[in-house]
């Protein structure tokens, strides 16, 4: 191919320059994790060293089981996530088949109507849903934030998988109907199965934003029962200001899980972006 | 049309609980939100002012001072992320996006982990590295020679708001990053190759024929950018509270709608108020998006290959 024309020198900048990135985006998240495991002395004294036999110490995560209750947090933050994450891409994959496959008066006024909340942010109605969730009494339960995230999440899941379910081969659900199923059997049977992959990559897009979400936590849910992990951490940060050790083992708690997260499902995420944006 | 043709009642199952759960938790808020801002506390209820609320934001000396520094400091946020956050997601993802590069999937993966972090752990761990009392950030100016340089950023009111914005910089990059290098990969090889028996090659064959063709990338990252710092509140809440200091530098329209709707220190919540500055920002955000789509997106070329 003639691309292979790269000559030594400019693929070496190249190089250079994303290392240097690859430091700056990294620096942070190392000196975090790697500091959480030394002594108070030792994270003064030499920031930049690994834990050596000498300065290894646990206390700060002692600290954080003694005082957080993060197991807790982490639960309510797995359940909101969980239960929002499965609406989302049910009713979303629900209404993305409906307007991809059948024509019907007000189909694109209705595909517009969804994308709405692409572009205009749900905090912005927050007056109003704090309103009817007190109204409702559901303040301070983890409905109000599975109902608000679902909300939030399902224009961009219709918009996408949209996309992906007019690609399903008509064919495919032609002889569905002639075999007798019902048009949810075929949804359900034939479609669902074809579009997983696109799921995937919604799942992940949907995920990420709940899980880190301070907004509506502090807003609808900053009961001690119904603290996410997000919110529990940023009052935890809060009163441990001053206990470094504590600070930086929470710190690297928050970070753990969602790095293990994206370090699995990293390949999904990068397709899912590159497919979504060479429509 | 209807006649001798059963409704189709699956259309309906279908759509109905997404229209339901979005047009009640997210659509109607948003109205009621700009209908609540018509109204004030009165004794035993609400009164009907209609447009006094926005007259006391932009008519009342301490109301509009703090609103318009909201609303420069978030323009300020905003030119901040187009000028230095975009141009390097676009350096990035053109080096990434050259053939044969080794190691390209190792470094999208490791340039995109701090978008993927919460606001509450970037900006707590950006303020300990910052802190003077921590010293890494001396300490590592110190060892190029450029101690001197050093002040607490995010205590200076000259600095925080800039400090600020270069760490979300830092922390959402790799979006612009992934949609550039997308939209690079989707350029034909012969419109390449046809570049290439032209002579035109490295920087010069980026410049002319491949920027040309990523502009509506850039175009949709821009709206991105736009409605993400408008709505921004999370950053500059973890990292200098609610009161957005030092002495309101920092204060952008999400902070300045969170300190009014639920009130701080002496001053009571106001959800009247609140809702009148989220109308704002939903004029604000409305606009940007109708320059973006009618008078940006139409006049894009796009090229079909």
């Amino acid at each position: 191919m003639s691309q292979a024309r790269q000559s030594p020198a400019r693929s070496l900048a190249a190089h250079a320059v994303l290392i240097l990135w690859t430091l700056i985006a990294l620096f942070p998240v190392f000196v975090t994790v790697v500091n959480s495991f030394k002594s108070k002395r030792a994270i003064f004294t030499q920031p930049l060293a690994l834990p050596g036999p000498d300065s290894f110490d646990l206390v700060g995560y002692q600290t954080v089981a003694k005082q957080g209750d993060f197991v807790a947090y982490f639960q309510n933050s797995l359940v909101v996530t969980c239960f929002s994450l499965f609406f989302v891409l049910l009713f979303g994959a629900m209404a993305a088949f409906a307007l991809s496959e059948y024509r019907f008066r007000g189909n694109t006024l209705m595909g517009l109507y969804l994308a709405l909340g692409i572009m205009i942010p749900i905090r912005l109605g927050t007056v109003a849903i704090l309103q009817m969730m007190v109204a409702t009494g559901l303040v301070n339960t983890l409905t109000a934030l599975v109902l608000v995230y679902t909300a939030q999440g399902l224009p961009l899941a219709v918009f996408i998988l949209s996309e992906f379910m007019r690609n399903v081969s008509d064919d495919l659900k032609n002889a569905g109907r002639i075999d007798g199923l019902s048009e949810y059997r075929i949804f359900f049977r034939l479609v669902l199965p074809l579009v997983r992959p696109a799921m995937a990559t919604v799942a992940v897009f949907t995920m990420i934003p709940i899980w880190n979400d301070l907004w509506f936590p502090l807003i609808l849910a900053p009961s001690e029962s119904t603290k996410t992990i997000t919110l529990g951490s940023q009052v935890f940060l809060g009163q441990f200001v001053s206990n470094w050790n504590a600070v930086l083992a929470a710190l690297s708690l928050a970070i753990l899980p969602v790095l293990v997260l994206y370090l699995i499902f990293s390949r999904q995420l990068i397709r899912g972006i590159t497919a979504g944006a060479v429509k | 049309m209807a006649k001798g043709r059963p409704i189709r009642w699956h259309i309906a199952v279908f759509l109905a609980p997404a229209v339901l759960v979005y047009s009640a938790i997210m659509i109607l808020p948003l109205f009621s939100t700009l209908n609540l801002s018509l109204f004030t506390r009165a004794e035993g209820g609400t009164a009907f002012v209609g447009l006094d609320n926005f007259r006391t934001l932009f008519g009342d000396p301490r109301w509009s001072a703090a609103f318009w520094n909201a609303l420069g400091n978030n323009l300020w946020f905003f030119a901040v992320h187009m000028l230095v956050q975009n141009p390097i997601g676009i350096l990035l993802a053109a080096l990434l996006s050259s053939p044969r590069l080794r190691f390209s999937a190792f470094y999208r993966t490791a340039i995109f982990i701090p978008t993927i972090l919460s606001f509450v752990v970037v900006g707590f761990i950006w303020k300990l590295i910052l802190s003077p009392l921590w010293g890494i950030a001396p300490n590592m100016l110190d060892m190029v020679g450029l101690k001197s340089l050093f002040a607490p950023w995010l205590g200076k009111e000259e600095y925080a708001l800039t400090t600020l914005a270069l760490i979300s910089v830092w922390q959402f990059v790799g979006i612009p990053m992934m949609l550039i290098y997308a939209a690079l990969l989707s350029i034909p090889d012969d419109i390449i190759e046809a570049a290439e028996m032209d002579g035109i090659t490295g920087w010069s064959q980026f410049w002319r024929i491949k920027l040309p063709l990523i502009l509506p990338a850039i175009g949709i990252i821009s709206i991105l950018t736009f409605v993400g710092n408008f709505n921004a509140f999370d950053l500059i809440y973890v990292s200098q509270g609610a009161l957005a200091g030092p002495n309101f530098a920092t204060d952008i329209l999400g902070t300045f709608l969170y300190r009014t709707f639920f009130g701080f220190q002496l001053q009571l919540g106001d959800p009247h108020m609140g809702a009148a500055i989220a109308t704002a920002m939903f004029a604000i955000i409305l606009v940007g998006v109708c320059i973006y789509l009618f008078l940006i997106q139409t006049r894009l070329r796009r090229y079909q290959f």
